[in-house]
């Protein structure tokens, strides 16, 4: 188990096996990005005429909310917990959007912030009885998605017009989704990696021991780590409804399991406080490109579309795997 | 009262089959006794289909954290297709058809066990890359056909002696068996080990590798059996089938009393949680709630007993 503080140390032993160390260390930091410039290659070489401002706006339309579910998946991973329920909880959002956020905003912005403050609750739950993350938000994934088919029991509601208007903008230059994207990985980035609170946050997840030791509050921090996925997973549900216009209980069901994958893509892992908010973001513009572009430009048929997704995934990982640190193993 | 309470705390399981009990009487008081026999009977051939895979994710969670299984619910879809196939519908052939759904899930579990393996994967992520491929593998083979199973299997499943199911009583045994297997073999003492400490266990000379090769081939299997019995019991295959076991082969393992953490399993909780997720369906059913209601009570009941065991001790 190889955590942030003991590979900063392994960084810092003299000798030409930690140069050999360091080198895999910046190979794996650019894993991400490289998988990312191949899937792109293989998109352009398919069909070169995407590779225009139009064609990335559409090709790249679904990145923005799946990079925010990843990035609050992210958080909760900082912490080694998992959510299962930001899929669902997605779904509930964007059903909330398309409904009270619509009709009467004042009461949506409320049922928004009581959902954040229900994340943190569930935070504050995990810490407190030292209870098993995965079943919790096991159990959440069922609550969202009961609340989501109690508001809208058929598909249907209608986003409201000024998000529709944020998701459809066109802004000079570049694409609005690879914009967000940057913007999204800059925030992230700079929120948990440059700040000295995004340390201890960190620092939760690879040990917690340690953290507490030292003062800090392991109960905040988990409730904080939560909060900040109840909040991007709500952004999440408002990009995604800002695009499909109307909302339905079961639109955000695979975004549990993309998200998970997006972080592992992008250089995260489960324990140890070990993630990467650029990384997260690269591998959720990774995973929408693959999973959809790319395949329907390999002309795929549909029957091993999803056969297809899975062996995408397997290819990143193998090749995480093989320049990969020792350790990565569990 | 203090050596009760201990006792207690050694049997975690307990829990489960007060929850189930108390769900049922709340069901029956409802109805007002009526149907209380018939409630059980459905809950325990329901329940059936979620211990045999919840007894492979509980080998596999016991394996210590991270060690899970997502792909049980595309191998049992797989191998129910596989069975009705192979069987053909022919009486004679359900031998050959049970053969061939159990080799699919080993293959399943094979293939589980080689990604975690040769490519350093997180088995949270293999299983899951292996579940796409699998659903694919199905759908292209079954093609979406509904297909029957033979009536002789079908009456099989379907036995009931004096309201309990021949399933039930066939699954209790087998459950008795995993437990033996548990605590009183290499194999599943070598398990437990590892989940309470692979580095200890390698150094105690645990075969770390071909132990760990072996649950996840378990699972498989287990998943495999699963699909050609619910084909069976639910006169036909089809690629959903085994949806819902994804998320219930995990939540009886742990509501069950079997720590995530690994190295700590409970089989007799299986057995309960199944029967108290059930009946929570089948009561929260005959209240004649809503769908939406119902998910979300179901959540909140998960939650709610999960809160009420509440976690293992800090610090392993």
């Amino acid at each position: 188990m190889q955590t942030a503080a003991s590979r900063a140390l392994a960084t810092h032993r003299a000798g030409p096996s930690a140069s050999r160390l360091e080198v895999r260390r910046v190979l794996r930091t650019l894993l991400p990005a490289l998988s990312l410039i191949l899937v792109l290659a293989a998109i352009a070489w398919l069909n070169p005429r995407v590779i225009s401002y139009f064609g990335f706006t559409l090709m790249l339309n679904y990145a923005v909310p799946i990079a925010l579910a990843t990035i609050a998946q992210m958080f909760v991973m900082t912490g080694n917990d998992i959510d299962l329920s930001i899929g669902t909880y997605v779904g509930f959002v964007c059903c909330v959007a398309a409904t009270y956020l619509h009709d009467a905003p004042l009461l949506g912005v409320a049922a928004l912030a009581g959902c954040v403050a229900v994340y943190a609750l569930i935070g504050a739950l995990v810490q407190w009885r030292n209870l098993p993350s995965i079943v919790v938000t096991l159990g959440m994934s069922f609550v969202w998605q009961g609340l989501a088919v109690l508001l809208l029991p058929k598909p249907g509601g209608a986003a409201p017009g000024w998000l529709q208007a944020i998701m459809g903008f066109k802004p000079p230059y570049a694409p609005l989704p690879i914009l967000a994207a940057i913007l999204i990985a800059a925030i992230g980035h700079f929120g948990l990696m440059r700040t000295s609170y995004g340390a201890i946050l960190r620092g939760t997840g690879g040990n917690a021991t340690a953290i507490g030791r030292a003062g800090w509050s392991l109960l905040n921090a988990k409730m904080a780590l939560f909060a900040l996925a109840g909040l991007f997973g709500a952004l999440a549900g408002l990009a995604l409804v800002g695009i499909t216009r109307s909302a339905d209980a079961n639109i955000g069901n695979g975004y549990t399991l993309l998200s998970i994958a997006g972080v592992i893509l992008g250089g995260g892992e489960f324990v140890g406080g070990v993630v990467s908010p650029i990384g997260a973001v690269v591998g959720a513009l990774t995973l929408t490109l693959a999973s959809t572009q790319l395949l329907g430009f390999l002309r795929i048929p549909p029957d091993w579309q999803v056969a297809a997704n899975g062996a995408i995934l397997i290819i990143v990982l193998a090749a995480r795997a093989l320049i990969g640190l020792k350790g990565t193993e569990r | 009262m203090s050596a009760a309470l201990a006792r207690l705390r050694r049997w975690p399981w307990i829990w489960s089959f007060v929850g189930a009990a108390l769900v049922w009487l709340g069901a029956i008081e409802f109805t007002g006794g009526y149907g209380a026999g018939g409630m059980l009977t459905a809950a325990l051939s329901l329940a059936v289909f979620t211990v045999i895979v919840g007894v492979g994710q509980m080998f596999v969670i016991t394996l210590g954290p991270g060690n899970i299984d997502l792909s049980l619910p595309a191998n049992i879809g797989l191998a129910s297709a596989v069975a009705m196939k192979t069987m053909g519908g022919e009486d004679s052939l359900v031998a050959l058809g049970l053969a061939a759904a159990l080799g699919c899930g080993l293959a399943v579990g094979v293939v589980n066990y080689a990604l975690i393996r040769a490519l350093r994967i997180p088995p949270i992520i293999a299983t899951l890359s292996a579940s796409f491929v699998i659903q694919s593998v199905d759908i292209s083979y079954g093609r979406g056909l509904q297909i029957k199973p033979p009536p002789g299997f079908a009456d099989f499943t379907n036995i009931q002696f004096a309201g309990v199911p021949l399933l039930a009583i066939l699954v209790l045994a087998f459950a008795i068996a995993a437990g033996v297997v548990l605590h009183r073999t290499v194999y599943g003492r070598s398990v437990l080990a590892i989940g309470q400490n692979i580095r200890a266990a390698r150094f105690a000379g645990v075969m770390v590798e071909p132990i760990r090769f072996a649950t996840y081939a378990l699972c498989g299997v287990l998943g495999g059996l699963d699909g050609a019995l619910l084909a069976g019991y639910f006169r036909g295959a089809n690629v959903d089938i085994g949806n819902e076991y994804l998320l219930a082969s995990i939540a009886v393992v742990v509501i069950g009393g079997t720590s995530v953490a690994g190295g700590k399993a409970n089989l007799p909780g299986v057995w309960g949680a199944a029967l108290f997720l059930v009946l929570l369906q089948t009561m929260l059913n005959t209240f004649g709630v809503s769908a939406g209601l119902r998910l979300v009570l179901t959540g909140a009941v998960i939650i709610g007993v999960i809160v009420a065991a509440g976690g293992e001790a800090r610090g392993r």
